[in-house]
């Protein structure tokens, strides 16, 4: 199984049956990859739903029970978490709508189950984001320590508030009012968004994005981001989502013409793309085709380069020809994407600048 | 094979090429590490260590290296990398002995789950064991050094590793770590023990380690049953005093004492509420180490 060790995480979550075949010493390359790309309770969620777990030798078998501890813990938190933003919001008569990890736990879709999470985001209306804020700065959440010229580029150009953090809790809330930098050039439109939204079950006022809306939610923000740590767990959200909600009737014809209303077929196609190469997604074959159609072949060409290095584990078994150079490039392209070059030229002098005087913020053991 | 069957050329060689495999307790450790202070710390301290081999199962890839800048040279430092990952700030270098301890103390605290981990030393005499959680400074490891040289079967001095299933202890046994005055104190109790390299000024003061004796380390597989749970601390000029205490409030401060009780929710709970069931629970306030032994080998096991 282990011919190609950078693919070891990809195959383990499309094939988790083969892992049984695995050797010690490979068994221990994929927990450190895997460890690496957030996916180790992933990988023991996806053995164990196929009554595999027990059949693993122990010494990998304890990693993976005890990475998939720390997630049952983790959703069990952002459980605790909607619920005090929920109570916090409730007298603005402002809907709580959820997006990604804390979406995927509200409606307990197979992507929640083994993921690690680090924030909730939530999407309001842009007229209304102010009550918002300070319906939750009311019930103890806190602007994080940003300086003033991060709040001004936040608010000015970006999609989302500063992140907000509670006093008490320590944990963190995105308030976001679109789904992409309002400053960058494709505009996806929240109104429709918020139009189309769902009712969480038996939590009133609670609400995540329809089927098709997440999905293309996943994929923009995987295919617009700078930074690869999570790309593959993003993926791999993408395939569990599509792997969900593909027997709804009509399902590839709708999300394709979801995605041409919202301006969101080229990170469709990306995410599509990479991962059925990646993780084998299971998609007809006329979907891929009318999303290849609208494509620059050598446009393709160029970020299938940069996408099969990126999207690896960031792992020093992975590293193959050109992957710090693939970073690199989509790093550049996210923030490319996210604003124009007057704007983008003096912010990355000032990042760059920065993120040299900056303290080492690890602690001493 | 353990650590002691290889010359001191091949310990070092193997710490700086591939890689040092060596089993401690239940977990196999890869160490990697250019450090003098490091090699005789592991063959002084660890000789009596099961060698693992590199193509078994690696739970902790341990490097303990020079920064890649030009801290290596001018007022050199030591890192700790666990596999790719960099925790922890940088020491000053002649701390690297410590940095590994203290770094392998993190790997277990942070990933192994399946065990309910205390923050206490933990010790055994006749299939008996008695846990000592403790905050810094209250003595535990001083005590818990006395007691490995007197008849009792170190299982750990940090990191006590309770088993959810059948509430028993599985042993760490590593080197016990000794702070600034306890350093002579146990030199002078147990004048055969063998102390390996010594850190000044980290931010716990001067620091050494322990061997642990060769038995404990030979009985690393055997798990035991927890019968009693003391708080000790120590107290200048005190008399050694034992005083009961009740379950609930032992509980708490276990509790408190734990790494990973609020990781484990509802499973912590439960093993913890077992761990209270199967102990006594004291409060143990001592000055002289030859009567909190005394004291010590006079615990009767609750009655089941």
């Amino acid at each position: 199984m282990i011919d190609q060790p950078r693919l070891l995480v990809a195959h383990a979550i499309s094939y988790p049956h083969k892992l049984l075949g695995l050797q010690l010493d490979e068994w221990d390359l994929l927990v450190r990859q895997a460890r690496v790309s957030n996916l180790l309770a992933r990988i023991g969620y996806l053995l164990a739903q196929s009554d595999l777990l027990e059949q693993v030798p122990e010494a990998p078998q304890r990693h993976l029970q005890a990475a998939m501890l720390v997630a049952e813990k983790q959703k069990l938190a952002i459980e605790w978490e909607i619920q005090c933003i929920q109570e916090a919001i409730a007298h603005t008569g402002l809907p709580v709508v959820l997006l990604k990890g804390a979406a995927y736990v509200a409606n307990d879709l197979p992507p929640s189950m083994g993921r690690l999470f680090s924030d909730v985001d939530i999407l309001v209306p842009k007229a209304d984001i102010n009550r918002a804020e300070q319906a939750l700065k009311l019930h103890g959440w806190v602007s994080s320590k940003l300086d003033a010229y991060d709040q001004r580029y936040y608010r000015k150009w970006m999609h989302e508030l500063p992140p907000l953090r509670h006093m008490e809790r320590q944990t963190v809330i995105d308030v976001h009012h679109t789904i992409l930098p309002e400053s960058g050039r494709l505009r996806p439109d929240p109104q429709k968004m918020l139009s189309n939204i769902q009712a969480v079950a038996n939590q009133p006022n609670v609400f995540t994005l329809d089927a098709y809306d997440m999905i293309l939610h996943n994929a923009a923000h995987l295919f617009h981001e700078g930074e690869f740590h999570h790309g593959l767990r993003d993926l791999v959200d993408f395939d569990s989502l599509i792997r969900h909600f593909c027997h709804l009737q009509d399902f590839w014809l709708l999300l394709l013409r979801r995605a041409q209303q919202q301006q969101l077929i080229g990170p469709l196609f990306y995410a599509a793309r990479y991962a059925h190469k990646l993780l084998r997604t299971p998609m007809p074959d006329s979907f891929i085709e009318s999303l290849t159609g609208q494509q620059n072949s050598i446009h393709t060409a160029v970020m299938d380069f940069l996408f099969m290095r990126a999207l690896l584990p960031d792992h020093r078994s992975c590293d193959i020809w050109g992957v710090g150079f693939a970073r690199w490039a989509l790093y550049v392209r996210s923030h490319y994407l996210r604003m124009p070059l007057y704007l983008l030229i003096p912010h990355l002098l000032r990042k760059s600048i920065r993120g040299r005087l900056e303290l080492d913020d690890r602690v001493t053991p | 094979m353990t650590i002691s069957s290889l010359s001191n050329e091949e310990l070092v060689y193997q710490l700086k090429s591939q890689g040092l495999c060596f089993q401690t307790g239940p977990f196999v450790i890869k160490l990697l590490s250019s450090f003098s202070d490091v090699a005789e710390g592991i063959a002084s301290l660890y000789a009596d260590y099961p060698l693992a081999s590199a193509s078994d199962f690696i739970d902790f890839h341990i490097a303990i290296t020079s920064p890649k800048n030009w801290r290596r040279w001018y007022r050199p430092q030591v890192e700790f990398y666990f596999d790719q990952y960099k925790p922890f700030r940088p020491l000053p270098a002649d701390q690297a002995f410590a940095m590994f301890e203290w770094s392998s103390n993190w790997c277990v605290a942070n990933h192994m789950h399946q065990y309910l981990i205390l923050h206490a030393a933990v010790l055994e005499r006749d299939g008996n064991v008695v846990i000592m959680p403790g905050s810094p400074g209250a003595g535990k490891s001083t005590l818990c050094a006395a007691l490995s040289t007197r008849g009792w079967r170190l299982l750990s001095d940090e990191l006590t590793l309770v088993n959810r299933k059948d509430i028993t202890v599985t042993p760490l046994p590593r080197p016990v770590s000794l702070k600034n005055a306890s350093i002579d104190i146990i030199k002078n109790y147990a004048s055969d023990c063998v102390i390996g390299p010594i850190a000044t000024d980290t931010t716990k003061g001067t620091v050494a380690h322990m061997k642990p004796s060769a038995e404990s380390v030979q009985r690393a597989q055997e798990i035991a049953k927890p019968k009693w749970v003391v708080f000790p601390k120590y107290m200048p000029n005190s008399e050694a005093l034992l005083t009961p205490l009740d379950k609930a409030s032992s509980f708490m401060r276990v509790a408190e004492n734990s790494f990973n009780y609020s990781v484990l929710h509802q499973h912590g709970f439960e093993t913890l509420a077992g761990l209270m069931d199967c102990c006594d629970c004291y409060d143990f306030t001592y000055s002289r180490l030859d009567d909190a032994v005394a004291i010590f080998n006079n615990l009767k096991p609750p009655v089941e």
